[in-house]
């Protein structure tokens, strides 16, 4: 038990400087001084609770993703019948409940309807299975149901390009280190170190940003609209900020149009008319193209500009457009027109976002709350390791210095697995603390008594740190378990519990077992009391 | 120099004389917590039922208006606010309910922070906003099951390990003085009515495993003293490993305090509710340790041959010195 080859103190001590070397950015982040950088720079983060900044929970509408491939599988079937050779003619298109169903005219070509939308039901990839099911009933009648798999396939996909989008917008509003986390399937976590008012991102994030073009319906009667009467063919879509005077609702075309995803560019500008703020767009060749037949096909009719399903204006088509740019005019400030540029530039979100939870923390507050607890801990420590030293002599003094390592430990290994540091992560720290306190008490006491009841010195060390090691293993691996149930179940805070105390346990028996051992072992060798003041 | 020892040598404290009392007064103590549960409630912070903080410090004044600003704050038409004090006297919490309909649209629950708070500094120019913290009903709802999953699953993990490790009675004894601790803790919160947030399952994290450490520490000088003393009397065998492992308590427990009381009295504000949850939790664990870890045993029929016969660690030695000559 007491022998220390010379090679595995040398391991050891590596494994500890090694670790408590790591922890030094961190420490001299904390005070305020450089760290030289040419050197690898392992650092624990403190979290927003500690630091200040802005968390934002975000979460997709996972029911509008089933409603938009409802909505692109009715476009695609209809255009793979109507290019089916010979044509299927089909009627009594239905989407509701979830999925499709229509009815073939003709019995005769119900073969040839399923071949021809065969093709467009298989999964993403290598999948056999299939997307979407095909039923016939009735003889005639079609129904496609989606399968559950390729829906979540499908929020899965809508959610990544969430995140892209994400990610260029806030990168857009130039914060610095933003983190973008997916959480389950449909959230996404965005914190914002520093950042104070979350406002602007909030909106810049809340914006769906889909841009679309369709034209207006000019057949539609008035009292038909204002009572949202649309005729067939159109929808009725509100405007955004109707001016006095004016509809409030506007009828346009439900297909026929096309959308602003296609662009290259977005920019906030001024017209050269009204000099009110606008957003000049770029599309690109693709979109150009499209943009230029729809206005070519289209002159002196008017189409309407809508945003995330709300009309910013209606002009009319003076003339075919074939630039490939165009002018967004609507009720804008200079702000909310530089928004929408951003908002348009990094693409339209798939899904709409919502805000379901959001904290922000006064940067005062978060060094009030640094400082306050960097001297609480000091004072703390010092008072414990007087403490321990009054009461234990020579081996508190070697409990505290391995005290001291374990905190240095803690915190490189946090630093250079890249954990962030928060308010229920400083409690992981307290009980780890207790934790390497107590098993150095037991293992004291311990040598305390067997010395009480005659033990030779070495014998009595010995075995002081053998019966004591019992209890202190038990006490950690329930420490563990405890620790890792939380880690898999629990949430944020719980988690940052569990994982500063996973650390710690590790490094806490390490230190005030295994270092304090090779201390003690080595001054018995040395020194060869015959008594111990203990 | 002379060393510190707090506990004199071979103390000899008949602990479990007083086992009736106690466990009496623990049943109590249990009930009134469960009643006052009921009763009083806790009071339950955003993270677990949903609403927006605003959390202020008034800076140029030595302690917060809570009555005007519960009326300068109900009469902005968004319902009745729940003003607290916290840390400071200067510095308050502010938790009012969502608006209707912001769960679908959450620029109402920033209107409503935005016209508090700038209410406030019209009115206070010398106040700082510290945070404002908006959860949705739907994301407490969540928060609060997976925090009590986590609890509880904890909980049972360490149960069944220490049955493994030691015998059923101990993984029930273990449960049951955890329970107590709990209970106690949360009735604690109940009594004084300090918010119960997440940050507070943490603490309850931390208490439940500093009290196991303790009882794992006293149950093992237990087993240990009942594989040594096979014919003792469970009473008077628990009674000696209570007195056995008193230093170590002791030491231990005031370690631990020490460094809490800093952190309660020099630390940041906002971990003070935390910081008092394990505090708390030091005495609840210790006391439950010795008043109900311990004498569950004795009803729960534990006796010495429940542990198989072994070579103690100290006759092994002796055998060897002896054999060594």
């Amino acid at each position: 038990m007491l022998d220390f080859p010379p090679w595995k103190r040398a391991w050891l001590w590596f494994v500890t400087l090694a670790f408590a070397v790591a922890s030094l950015p961190s420490l001299v982040s904390v005070a305020g001084g450089p760290w030289p950088s040419f050197l690898p720079k392992p650092e624990v983060h403190l979290g927003l609770d500690l630091a200040g900044g802005s968390h934002i929970l975000l979460e997709a509408d996972a029911g509008q993703v089933a409603k938009q491939r409802l909505e692109s599988m009715e476009e695609s079937v209809r255009g793979a019948l109507r290019n089916a050779q010979p044509r299927v003619r089909i009627g009594d298109f239905s989407s509701s409940g979830g999925r499709l169903s229509f009815m073939v005219e003709d019995a005769g070509q119900v073969d040839a309807a399923r071949e021809a939308i065969l093709p467009l039901t298989s999964g993403a990839g290598l999948s056999v299975q299939r997307d979407w099911k095909i039923e016939v009933v009735d003889g005639q009648r079609f129904i496609l149901t989606p399968s559950q798999s390729g829906i979540d396939q499908a929020v899965s996909g809508a959610m990544e390009s969430v995140t892209e989008v994400v990610r260029k917008r806030i990168d857009a509003l130039g914060t610095r280190e933003p983190t973008i986390i997916r959480q389950g399937a449909t959230r996404i976590v965005v914190q914002v170190p520093g950042l104070q008012d979350p406002k602007q991102l909030k909106d810049l994030l809340g914006k769906t940003a889909k841009l679309e073009f369709k034209l207006v319906d000019t057949t539609a009667l008035p009292s038909d609209i204002a009572q949202g009467i649309a005729p067939p063919g159109s929808e009725i879509v509100p405007y955004a900020e109707a001016a006095p005077g004016q509809p409030a609702l506007i009828a346009v075309k439900r297909l026929g149009g096309i959308k602003g995803d296609n662009l290259t560019n977005a920019q906030q500008g001024f017209s050269q008319q009204s000099n009110q703020p606008v957003v000049n767009i770029t599309f690109n060749q693709q979109g150009g193209a499209k943009f230029a037949k729809l206005t070519t096909e289209n002159v002196n009719r008017p189409f309407a500009i809508i945003l995330d399903g709300k009309v910013l204006s209606a002009p009319n088509i003076n003339e075919p457009i074939l630039g490939g740019s165009a002018q967004i005019s609507g009720s804008f400030s200079v702000e909310s027109a530089t928004q929408l540029a951003i908002a348009l530039k990094s693409g339209a979100l798939p899904v709409d976002l919502k805000v379901i939870e959001e904290r922000t923390v006064g940067p005062d507050l978060g060094a009030d709350s640094i400082t306050k607890g960097a001297i609480a801990m000091l004072v703390g420590s010092v008072a414990l390791m007087t403490f321990i030293m009054l009461s234990y002599g020579r081996f508190g003094a070697y409990a505290c210095a391995a005290l001291f390592l374990n905190i240095l430990m803690i915190i490189g290994v946090m630093g250079i697995a890249g954990t962030t540091l928060t308010l229920p992560g400083i409690a992981g720290f307290v009980l780890t603390i207790g934790a390497a306190v107590d098993a150095n008490v037991l293992i004291n006491e311990r040598i305390r008594e067997e010395r009480k009841r005659g033990r030779r010195v070495v014998q009595a060390v010995e075995l002081g740190y053998k019966e004591a090691s019992r209890a202190i293993f038990d006490a950690n691996i329930t420490n563990a378990i405890a620790a890792v149930l939380m880690f898999l179940f629990g949430s944020g805070p719980v988690r940052g519990f569990a994982v500063v105390l996973m650390i710690g346990i590790v490094t806490s028996v390490f230190t005030a077992v295994t270092l304090t051992r090779m201390w003690v072992a080595g001054w018995l060798r040395k020194a060869r009391p015959s008594d111990l003041n203990l | 120099m002379k060393l510190l020892k707090l506990v004199p040598d071979n103390t000899n404290i008949h602990f479990l004389r007083w086992q009736w009392p106690f466990f009496i007064s623990n049943i109590l103590a249990m009930i009134a917590a469960v009643v006052l549960l009921f009763t009083h409630g806790l009071n339950l912070g955003v993270d677990f039922v949903g609403g927006q903080m605003i959390r202020a410090t008034f800076v140029e004044n030595s302690a917060a208006p809570v009555a005007e600003l519960r009326d300068k704050v109900g009469s902005l038409g968004y319902g009745e606010p729940i003003i607290q004090q916290f840390g400071k006297p200067n510095e308050v919490s502010i938790r009012m309910k969502l608006p209707e309909g912001s769960e679908q649209h959450a620029e109402l629950a920033d209107a409503m922070a935005n016209k508090i708070t700038s209410t406030l500094k019209q009115a206070y120019p010398g106040v700082r906003i510290d945070g404002v913290d908006s959860v949705s009903g739907k994301v407490s709802g969540e928060l609060f099951k997976t925090g009590m999953l986590a609890l509880v699953l904890a909980m049972v993990g360490i149960s069944i390990y220490i049955w493994a490790r030691f015998e059923w009675q101990f993984g029930v004894g273990a449960l049951f003085a955890l329970v107590q601790d709990l209970l106690l803790t949360i009735g604690m919160f109940s009594l004084t009515q300090m918010e119960f947030d997440l940050n507070i399952v943490a603490a309850l994290l931390t208490l439940l495993g500093y009290s196991l450490n303790d009882k794992i520490v006293v149950y093992d000088r237990i087993r240990e003293d009942m594989r040594k003393y096979r014919q003792m009397d469970m009473r008077v065998l628990l009674n000696l490993s209570v007195n056995e492992t008193l230093a170590r308590t002791i030491v231990t427990s005031l370690s631990m305090l020490i460094t809490l009381v800093a952190l309660l009295l020099l630390g940041p504000d906002v971990i003070f509710g935390f910081t008092a949850a394990i505090t708390f939790g030091i005495f609840v664990g210790t006391y439950s340790s010795i008043y109900m870890a311990a004498p569950i045993l004795i009803w729960l029929k534990v006796n010495p041959k429940s542990f198989v016969p072994t070579e103690s660690e100290m006759d092994r030695q002796e055998r060897l010195a002896r054999e060594r000559g």
